[in-house]
C-alpha cells in the first residue's frame, strides 16, 4: 500500500497553486493521474519520486518516504521513472543504460529480448527512434525490479501505432513484474486502455477518482466538442475528440458562438 | 639564421609546457567539484562564489600579482617554480571553470536525476554520467586553461623574476629580448608562441564543430 498525504505550494503561470493530494494506491494498481496542463500532474509525480520536497506524508508498504519534514533520499526509494523525454545516458549504449541501472546482464537481455530490443543493444541513445527510445527508457526503470514505476507521459511524443503497440508493453511488464504503476497522461483511449484507476487533477486537488468508466463517461447524451469553423451557409464544424462533426445552427444562435469555443453536443440541439 | 636556430633555447618553452600542464592538472581537480557545485547549487551564495573565481578575467594581471607578492613574501615562494604554479591556479581558474560549469548546466536534467533513480550517489552521477556528457565543453576547459596559462605574464613578471631553467618562461624570455633589442630571437620566439597557439585553438574548434555535426554529445 502506497499512502500518500502531500501538500506543496506551486508557483505557475496562473499565480499560486496549492498541491494538496490525498490517496491510498493498493499494490498492483494501474493508477492514471489525468488533468487539464498546469494542474500538477508532473509535479505530483517528482514529489512522490522525491525529486521535488513537499509537505506532508508518504509511505510505501508502512516505510515512511516523507514524514515530519523527512524525505528519503531518491537513492533508497528504489522506484522506476520513465521521463517525457527518455532522459537516457547519451554516452552509453542500450545495454549499457540497462547494466548501469543493475549489473545483471541475464535481467537485462530478459527485457530487451520483451522489447524487441536485442539486435540494438550495442547502439548510442542518439541512433533510435523515439519508439525504440521509449522502449530502452522503460526497460532502464525496469532494471532494478521497483515496487513503483512511475510514467510521466511516456507515450505523447509518439504516434498513434506505436502508442498502441507501447501500450500494450507497458501492460505486459506492468503484469509480468507486478509493480505498482502511475502513469500521467492525458490520453482518455490510453487511460481506458492501461488504467483500472483514475486520479482527475484540477487546479492541484483531485476533483475525481475511479474506474476510467466512471470517471470519463459523460452524460450519454452529451458529447463536449470544440468549435473550428462557422460557415456561411450555417453549418458549424466541431471537434468531437479526433472526429469533425457538422452540425446546423441557426442565426440566433451564432451570436453567442466564438471559434475555440467548447460546446456541450446533445443529440437533438446545440448549446 | 640556420646558426641561430641550431643554439636556440628551447628552455624557456620547455617551462611554460610545464607550467601551463601542472596548473591544467591541479585546476580540473580543484575545479571539477566547484563547478559541478555551482551548476547543481540554488544557494543564495552561488553569485558571490561565481564572481569570485570571475575575478581574474576582469583584475588587471598586475593587481593580482601584487596581493599574490605580498602574500609570497610571508611563505617564501617569491621567484620559485612552485609560486608559479600556486599563482598560475589563481590566474586561470575561471578558464576551467567557467565551461566545466556551462557544460554541467546544459546537460538534462531529467538524465542526471535518472542517475539518483537509479540508486547512483551524486559522485557516481559525477563521473559516469554528467563528466562523460560534457565532452566538447571538458575538451575546451583543459585546452584554454592550459592556452591562458602559457600566455600569462603580467603575474609571473611580477613574483618568478626570470631565473633560468625556474622561472624564465616563454613570454618573459621574449620580454627581456625585447628590452637587450635581441629582436631576431624575440621574433623566432614569438612566431613559435603565435603558431603554437593558433594550432591549440584550431584543434579545439574542430573537434567541437565535428563533435556537433555528427550530433555527438551536448
Amino acid at each position: 500500500m502506497f499512502n500518500i498525504d502531500i501538500n506543496k505550494t506551486l508557483h505557475g503561470s496562473n499565480g499560486e497553486m496549492n498541491l494538496e493530494v490525498k490517496c491510498n494506491i493498493k499494490e498492483g494498481e494501474f493508477v492514471a493521474i489525468s488533468g487539464k496542463s498546469g494542474s500538477g500532474k508532473t509535479t505530483l509525480l517528482r514529489i512522490l519520486a522525491g525529486l521535488e520536497i513537499a509537505e506532508g506524508n508518504m509511505s510505501m508498504n508502512d516505510v515512511f518516504w516523507l514524514a515530519q519534514g523527512k524525505a528519503l533520499a531518491v537513492q533508497k526509494r528504489n522506484i522506476g521513472f520513465v521521463f517525457q523525454d527518455y532522459a537516457l545516458f547519451e554516452n552509453m549504449t542500450v545495454e549499457e543504460n540497462l547494466l548501469f541501472v543493475n549489473n545483471d546482464l541475464n535481467f537485462a537481455n530478459e527485457l530487451l529480448k520483451l522489447t524487441e530490443l536485442t539486435s540494438l543493444k550495442k547502439q548510442l541513445p542518439k541512433m533510435l527512434s523515439g519508439g525504440q527510445k521509449q522502449r530502452v527508457a522503460l526497460c532502464r526503470a525496469l532494471m532494478n525490479r521497483p515496487k513503483l514505476l512511475l510514467l510521466d507521459e511516456p507515450l505523447s511524443a509518439l504516434d498513434a501505432n506505436m502508442r498502441l503497440k507501447l501500450q500494450n508493453e507497458i501492460l505486459k511488464l506492468h503484469k509480468a513484474f507486478g509493480t505498482t504503476t502511475i502513469m500521467v497522461s492525458h490520453d482518455s483511449s490510453e487511460i481506458y486502455r492501461m488504467a483500472s484507476r483514475v486520479l482527475v487533477l484540477e487546479n492541484g486537488t483531485i476533483v475525481n477518482d475511479g474506474t476510467p468508466k466512471e470517471v470519463m463517461m459523460k452524460d450519454k447524451h452529451n458529447l463536449e466538442g470544440e468549435l473550428l469553423e462557422l460557415d456561411e451557409q450555417g453549418f458549424a464544424t466541431v471537434l468531437v475528440g479526433q472526429q469533425l462533426i457538422e452540425i446546423k445552427y441557426s442565426k440566433e444562435e451564432a451570436t453567442h458562438l466564438k471559434i475555440g469555443q467548447l460546446l456541450s453536443l446533445s443529440s437533438h440541439k446545440m448549446l | 639564421m640556420l646558426e641561430t636556430l641550431k643554439t636556440l633555447d628551447l628552455t624557456p618553452f620547455l617551462l611554460s609546457f610545464k607550467l601551463a600542464g601542472i596548473t591544467t592538472l591541479i585546476l580540473f581537480i580543484l575545479s571539477l567539484p566547484l563547478a559541478w557545485y555551482l551548476s547543481q547549487t540554488k544557494s543564495k551564495t552561488k553569485p558571490f562564489i561565481e564572481a569570485l573565481t570571475a575575478l581574474p578575467i576582469v583584475l588587471p594581471p598586475s593587481v593580482l600579482g601584487f596581493y599574490i607578492l605580498i602574500v609570497f613574501a610571508e611563505v617564501d615562494l617569491n621567484f620559485t617554480f612552485t609560486g608559479l604554479v600556486i599563482a598560475s591556479c589563481f590566474y586561470s581558474l575561471p578558464f576551467m571553470v567557467q565551461p566545466l560549469q556551462g557544460g554541467f548546466e546544459g546537460l538534462n536534467k531529467n538524465m542526471l536525476e535518472a542517475s539518483y533513480l537509479a540508486g547512483k550517489s551524486k559522485i557516481v552521477t559525477l563521473f559516469r554520467v554528467a563528466l562523460p556528457n560534457i565532452r566538447p565543453a571538458l575538451l575546451t576547459a583543459l585546452i584554454i586553461t592550459f592556452a591562458h596559462t602559457v600566455g600569462e605574464f603580467g603575474v609571473i613578471l611580477m613574483i618568478g623574476g626570470s631565473i633560468s631553467g625556474e622561472t624564465k618562461v616563454a613570454s618573459i624570455a621574449i620580454y627581456e629580448m625585447v628590452e637587450i633589442m635581441d629582436y631576431t630571437m624575440a621574433h623566432i620566439y614569438s612566431g613559435i608562441m603565435l603558431l603554437i597557439s593558433f594550432v591549440v585553438l584550431l584543434s579545439v574548434y574542430i573537434f567541437n564543430h565535428t563533435q556537433k555535426k555528427i550530433g555527438g554529445f551536448n
